[in-house]
């Protein structure tokens, strides 16, 4: 088991390194750098190539590379030229309102697809199971930005069932029980189309694990033995077959991740991916290195913490 | 007398055994809704690519501004966009742009997944060590981010350029599969057996081995392309897909992220919406139905 997680961890840190390799080189290629935001226009050719020596811009590529990852390390990525303000600050602000849609949409992907996946493994061949199999069939073909779309039309604006964009009813105060169930009611509808499209991966493996499961010889055997029904499946074969949806979850943050750039564009809710989107048009670009660093990373420790919890589970696994 | 009846049995039996095109047409037939869905599909292909030839794009895409917002019926068979631009010729042509795309691209990733899966497969050890090193590395990149980043600050952006970098970012999977296929491949007697004779690597993989697999191929390039279609859209919707004044069906529903267009105009962009679904549900169906054939324990009776 440590033999193991030493060694993934030791696949995982040259790819962090990798990434922010990519990341600094990219950065490197946009248009503009540090100055293009501080300084106005009068100041003279000679002042500013005093201020980018200050600022090392003219250090070779690895000195300058070192300088920002040591920074970026400490959370400093500069400062935002649209926001005026510093990028930590004001991806933190964002990064708190996508980390609370992707927990519900977290919740409600869970919420739906374990019964389903179970209903549709117990009863394989049933009407019931045909119903739900047709529902993963057509929803692991549509995009997410599709669905989002005609959600938002038929849910938000024909039946208005639900606000169509931003986070919380303007003029609200913080912290009281009306703001809460406002920004829940901003919540439901994006979450809810990202976790009926990203659900259905869920309820096809738990499916196929089920009925795989059921012909087990050890589930025989508690049949013998004379368990009951509801109880061969509620303890023998489902808890067999949760453990690796568990630890799949680790992956699933990159899929998540790509589901909130749309739905957030698409329900003006004001998270990380719409501020990756805007920025991008804006040419904000310390703003975009820093997103597209910290969802690398989050990503990467993501799959890290899968495989690790998936070696515990499955000790098959850990031979590799 | 009875040794020639078991020779006849015997060619019998020979000529029984179909071609890989023979059984995948079998299946199709069977299963209607692939059928169905194939039809559809080169139909669409067909009307979406001669209809552009026709199709003036000067007038397409000419803004008319005493034709803004027109609802459907009238001179526009689908209504106009917010410049006044035919609804209907936008679709056609971002049906073609979308289709070529999602070909394009599922082509040049196909190629690299190929090369990549066979080598690692193939050869094992450290080669594949380090190919799949690489691929893992890919894997776990936020890839919508990194292509959306790529497409604004490539320089002379274009179609062809757009597809490049979509394809950086989409070989992994069929790489992937490619590989634990070609891992069996190799270790199978006919294989060995070649090897002990002397034939070259080279020969082994293009004679004997991609041919084994080649039903994978198909089937993993068919599922891709639906895949690739939805994916190219969604970057178009975002606006990070083709270059400007090219429009796709992406671009289409990229009008709706306007409320009021969302809300009321509905002409705009549902078409696009549905087409998009419509035609990677087809295309899923006819390589669910190629899945099928391939694998002789799935195929219906």
């Amino acid at each position: 088991m440590w033999k193991f997680t030493v060694r993934r961890l030791l696949i995982s840190a040259p790819q962090i390194l990798l990434l922010s390799i990519i990341i600094f080189w990219l950065a490197k290629q946009m248009p503009g750098d540090a100055l293009t935001g501080l300084i106005d226009p009068n100041i003279s050719a000679e002042r500013k190539e005093e201020m980018r020596e200050q600022l090392g811009l003219n250090n070779p590529w690895y000195i300058q590379y070192k300088d920002w990852l040591a920074g970026a390390v400490q959370g400093d990525f500069g400062e935002s030229f649209r926001y005026k303000m510093d990028v930590s600050e004001l991806v933190w602000q964002r990064i708190v309102n996508t980390f609370w849609l992707s927990l519900v949409s977290v919740f409600f992907i869970y919420a739906i697809g374990l019964p389903l996946g179970i209903i549709s493994g117990r009863y394989n061949d049933k009407l019931i199971d045909q119903l739900i199999t047709g529902y993963t069939y057509i929803g692991f073909a549509t995009p997410i930005f599709i669905f989002g779309l005609v959600s938002l039309w038929v849910f938000g604006f024909m039946l208005g069932w639900f606000p169509t964009g931003g986070s919380v009813e303007p003029g609200l105060e913080p912290g009281t029980l009306e703001y809460i169930l406002s920004k829940l009611q901003h919540l439901l509808l994006p979450s809810l189309a990202i976790a009926l499209i990203g659900t259905v991966g869920t309820v096809q493996y738990l499916r196929s694990e089920i009925i795989d499961t059921k012909q087990k010889d050890f589930i025989l055997t508690a049949r013998a033995k004379g368990a009951p029904e509801r109880r061969v499946y509620n303890k023998h074969i489902f808890r067999n077959s949760i453990l690796p949806i568990a630890a799949f979850f680790g992956y699933e943050i990159v899929n998540l991740i790509n589901g909130t750039i749309f739905i957030e564009q698409i329900f003006a809710y004001p998270g990380m991916g719409n501020l990756f989107i805007e920025s991008i048009l804006q040419r904000d670009f310390s703003v975009v290195t820093a997103l597209v660093l910290i969802t690398g990373v989050g990503a990467i420790v993501g799959a890290l913490l899968s495989d690790i919890i998936l070696s515990i589970v499955d000790p098959r696994i850990r031979i590799k | 007398m009875e040794e020639k009846q078991t020779q006849n049995e015997q060619e019998q039996v020979i000529q029984k055994t179909p071609s890989g095109i023979k059984i995948f047409w079998k299946e199709i037939l069977k299963d209607k809704l692939a059928l169905f869905s194939l039809i559809f599909f080169v139909l669409v292909t067909a009307i979406v690519f001669t209809v552009s030839l026709i199709l003036d794009k000067e007038q397409v895409v000419k803004v008319d501004l005493f034709a803004i917002h027109q609802p459907p019926g009238g001179d526009f068979i689908l209504g106009t966009d917010y410049g006044g631009r035919d609804v209907f010729g936008q679709l056609i042509i971002g049906t073609r742009n979308s289709l070529w795309i999602g070909f394009l691209v599922t082509a040049l990733s196909g190629f690299i997944g190929i090369v990549v899966g066979v080598v690692s497969g193939y050869f094992g050890g450290h080669i594949d060590n380090v190919l799949m090193r690489i691929l893992d590395f890919f894997m776990v990149l936020p890839s919508t981010m990194l292509i959306i980043v790529f497409v604004s600050i490539v320089p002379e952006y274009s179609t062809l350029s757009f597809s490049l970098i979509m394809t950086a970012f989409l070989w992994m999977g069929i790489a992937r599969l490619i590989r634990s296929k070609a891992l069996q491949e190799k270790e199978l007697d006919y294989a060995q057996a070649s090897r002990t004779l002397g034939s070259s690597h080279f020969s082994i993989i293009f004679k004997q081995v991609l041919p084994n697999i080649t039903s994978l191929i198909v089937v993993t390039m068919t599922l891709n392309l639906a895949a690739n279609i939805g994916i190219e859209s969604g970057l178009s919707f975002l606006g990070f897909g083709f270059p400007e004044n090219t429009p796709s069906l992406g671009t289409l529903l990229s009008y709706a992220t306007n409320p009021v267009t969302l809300e009321e105009r509905w002409w705009i962009w549902l078409p696009a919406a549905i087409l998009i679904l419509v035609l990677m549900l087809a295309v899923r169906n006819v390589g669910e139905a190629l899945k099928r054939a391939a694998d002789a324990r799935q195929r219906r009776a």
